[in-house]
């Protein structure tokens, strides 16, 4: 415990860098992921195109893409924005599924409904069919954090910032201490985002709470 | 491009006991190791808790904590305590993989239509016999769903057997990374999600054998409101 | 008014779902599209706002093409319902009645006022106005469909099986009350069912529909009960249509006899000498039917004890003579247990007694002058 306490601005700083890069890819991968899953859950072809490409991009292991990635867009090896890249190509492909289903789970009567009563298809999305898409949407989007939590620490090993350098540092140094410190704070900080994740979600779907 | 393929394709590197061939044999061993463990012990207690539906509070919870745990923290936290050799990887790898079977079969078993199982009570089928002729295979597509999603992982995170000196393709990323060879990193990490690509494929195919043709989603044609 | 001129609709894969479609929509009026499933009647109503657009032929509503309206504008000004309501899941039931409103441009405040004063309008208490949908029953729900499609006052109103997913008790209600809307609102409705009887029972004139989107009949449902143009509408109009179309026959030409009557709390004593064939209604004391004594039930009853509710046997339907119809008549005598029905007045207090040979003079009088097809 004094270890953590000696070191408590270290952590503060790997706490920040962990959360920019695994917070910011899905901030980024939701705007884009929403009018892809849109245009999937709206035409036949576009879904069977982005559905593919999004369960290839999701197969191809994370580390691998952060290796590959300056190879193709001429970016430095160790560039963060590596990871951010990476983990906003996963939280798209995790999330266009999530989307494009939950548009189109959306009972077909509530649409008409909608329609019949003088939606605009913009205004009918964004006023109707996207809030009834939230709850899937929130799901997908904890799944997407939980894991770009864990898949950063992956990134140290090939020197990325963040909670995994206390394992690799511990590792090194051959020092337990370190690395349980690094374990517990990723559990820490998954849980965390997890709850805000989930209590926004309830804050904005008061609908879904009410019983009968 | 050449920065990609420059070591991938030079044929020096597809022989021998550190050329490709070998390398592929050692990560499919490990990831084989660790998924049979994770059957092994995350298929029952899924089963179980989904069976009988008491405690599947305590197990998506248990899911959910597992699923948060860092892989690389496991693994280098077990080689400080256990030293360096297969057991470190074997167990980080296992860890991962246990809660999607966990879930799948959860998951899988516990929405199977109480209809359906009161039917099986109902023709006289013991508990038994209702897990394993009309649960589980009714169970079989969620099931089979988790057990794929923990291979596509442990393939993938496989690769990080290498950094506490062991084989597989992840070898290749950390020799490269330690030389500053980047052409040898990069073809590892081609291989790693070329060999992943290949195991989703595999496994949407075997998949098709062990779902009963009876559940497989049924396109309705011309079901669409007019 | 909305007028459908030689209307066809072909869907892509080659199935023409309405023919050659002609019909005038009366204005003010409940009209019911009825047939069977395929026939055309659904897509029939969706082409009056452009929910499906026609294949050949003109939708004219209020003398203006519907295809020169841009699809929105024309919605809002249309009340729609439909079945299980299409109630927007994550809006309260005062929200869901204010969207067109808002919509249309209206600030939120004042479309919450005006739904809320529709919620009275349709008969749901204030106190639901913050619930959501899933808190409602499917016949509240349905309510709620209603009020959301009067919001803006629209003069059409267009209904699509809005009462099927409903139970008949409810359903029945949910009719009553759109009669009693109607008559206060006089809006231009076009109701689509696939029951006959609901579409009887509400449709001021019904256009049966038949398989392939060919009209078969467009007439007054006493018409269509009586003169059937073909043998599907008559077989699809059902085999009670006889003694259905007594519904349409008004009563005044009926005698109403003398009936015997006790009130409750006399004693059995007095009821066991004004039997009249062995017979005797009971009534309470604003003289309203509660049900029947026989000889039998009163036998071995003492003298002096009271005639309260454990000993009345209930009885059958009422005939209201100010307002009930031959059928009314005939259905009181039927299912009464005395064979006499029991005829009350507009107030619902005893007036006397019908039987089914006096229905019958009375039909075959009506046929004599005319009013019923022979």
């Amino acid at each position: 415990m004094t270890w953590v306490f000696d070191h408590l601005g270290l952590l503060g700083d790997l706490t920040v860098t962990h959360v920019y890069l695994s917070v910011l890819p899905v901030v980024i991968g939701l705007i884009i992921a929403i009018p892809l899953g849109w245009a999937a859950s709206r035409w036949r072809p576009a879904r069977a195109i982005l559905l593919t490409v999004s369960g290839l991009l999701y197969t191809i292991p994370s580390l691998a893409l952060i290796v590959i990635l300056p190879a193709l867009i001429s970016t430095k090896t160790l560039d963060p924005v590596n990871v951010i890249i990476t983990l906003t190509v996963y939280t798209i492909a995790l999330l266009v599924r999530s989307i494009a289903d939950a548009l189109s789970s959306v009972p077909p009567t509530i649409v008409a409904a909608a329609t019949a009563i003088g939606y605009r298809p913009l205004k009918r999305f964004v006023g109707v069919e996207f809030p009834l898409a939230i709850p899937v949407v929130v799901a997908g989007l904890r799944v997407a954090m939980v894991s770009n939590i864990s898949l950063v620490s992956v990134g140290a090993l090939i020197g990325i910032a963040g909670y995994g350098q206390l394992f690799t540092n511990g590792f090194q140094l051959q020092f337990v201490t370190e690395i349980v410190t690094g374990i517990v704070a990723t559990l820490v900080l998954a849980l965390i985002a997890d709850l805000v994740l989930q209590l926004i979600g309830r804050l904005v779907t008061p609908w879904t709470r009410v019983g009968r | 491009m050449n920065l990609l393929t420059s070591w991938l394709f030079d044929p020096a590197n597809w022989s021998g006991s550190t050329g490709v061939p070998a390398r592929l044999v050692e990560h499919l061993w490990y990831t084989a190791l660790a998924l049979v463990i994770a059957v092994v012990i995350g298929f029952p207690l899924g089963a179980m808790v989904g069976h009988t539906k008491r405690g599947g509070f305590v197990l998506v919870g248990a899911a959910n904590v597992l699923r948060a745990l860092p892989t690389v923290g496991v693994l280098t936290l077990v080689v400080l305590l256990a030293g360096i050799g297969l057991i470190p990887p074997i167990a980080a790898l296992t860890l991962l993989a246990i809660p999607p079977i966990m879930a799948g079969a959860y998951a899988g078993i516990g929405a199977v239509e109480p209809v359906v199982v009161d039917a099986a009570r109902g023709v006289g089928m013991t508990e038994r016999e209702i897990l394993f002729q009309v649960e589980i295979p009714n169970a079989m597509p969620l099931i089979f769903g988790g057990v794929r999603s923990a291979a596509l992982q442990v393939v993938a995170t496989a690769t990080i057997a290498a950094y506490v000196g062991l084989g597989g393709f992840g070898r290749y990323v950390f020799d490269g990374l330690a030389l500053h060879d980047y052409p040898q990193m990069a073809g590892g990490a081609i291989l790693v999600a070329v060999l992943a690509v290949l195991v989703e494929l595999v496994l949407t195919g075997v998949q098709r054998l062990v779902v009963s043709p009876g559940l497989r989603p049924v396109r309705t044609s011309g079901g669409i409101q007019r | 008014m909305i007028e459908f001129q030689a209307v066809t609709k072909r869907f892509d894969d080659g199935t023409v779902a309405v023919d050659e479609l002609n019909l005038t929509v009366d204005p003010g009026r409940i009209t019911v599209f009825v047939g069977p499933s395929g026939c055309g009647k659904t897509t029939s109503l969706r082409m009056i706002n452009r929910m499906i657009d026609a294949t050949s032929g003109a939708i004219l509503v209020d003398g203006k093409d519907v295809r020169q309206s841009d699809p929105p504008l024309l919605r809002r000004g249309i009340g729609y319902v439909i079945q299980q309501a299409g109630l927007f899941p994550h809006r309260t039931v005062l929200d869901n009645v204010a969207t067109v409103p808002v919509l249309a441009g209206w600030s939120r405040a004042k479309a919450r006022k005006r739904a809320a004063e529709l919620l009275e309008t349709v008969g749901l208490p204030a106190t639901m106005a913050g619930r959501y949908p899933a808190q409602l029953s499917g016949g509240q729900q349905q309510r709620v469909g209603v009020a959301r499609a009067l919001a803006v006052d629209p003069p059409v109103l267009l209904m699509d099986e809005p009462f099927s997913a409903v139970d008949p008790v409810v359903r029945e209600d949910l009719q009553n009350e759109l009669l009693r809307l109607q008559g206060e609102l006089d809006k231009t409705i076009v109701f689509v069912t696939h029951d006959i009887d609901e579409a009887i029972k509400l449709g001021d004139k019904v256009a049966v529909f038949r398989t392939g989107g060919i009209l078969a009949q467009y007439d007054k449902p006493s018409e269509l009960l009586a003169r059937p143009a073909d043998d599907f509408v008559s077989n699809f109009v059902g085999r009670d249509r006889g003694y259905r179309a007594l519904g349409f026959l008004t009563a005044s030409g009926l005698t109403v006899g003398e009936i015997a009557s006790v009130q409750l709390g006399d004693t059995a004593g007095d009821a066991r000498r004004k039997l009249s064939d062995g017979w005797i209604v009971v009534v309470d004391e604003r003289r309203h039917p509660c049900g029947w004594l026989s000889a039998d039930r009163l036998s071995g009853v003492d003298e002096n004890a009271t005639v309260d509710a454990d000993l009345v046997m209930s009885g059958g339907s009422l005939y209201d003579t100010e307002h009930g119809s031959l059928r009314s008549a005939l259905d009181s005598a039927l299912s009464s247990p005395s064979a006499h029905g029991v005829a009350v007045n507009g107030g619902g207090e005893l007036v006397g007694s019908i039987t089914a040979d006096e229905v019958l003079r009375a039909l075959a009088a009506a046929r004599t002058s005319g009013e019923v097809p022979q």
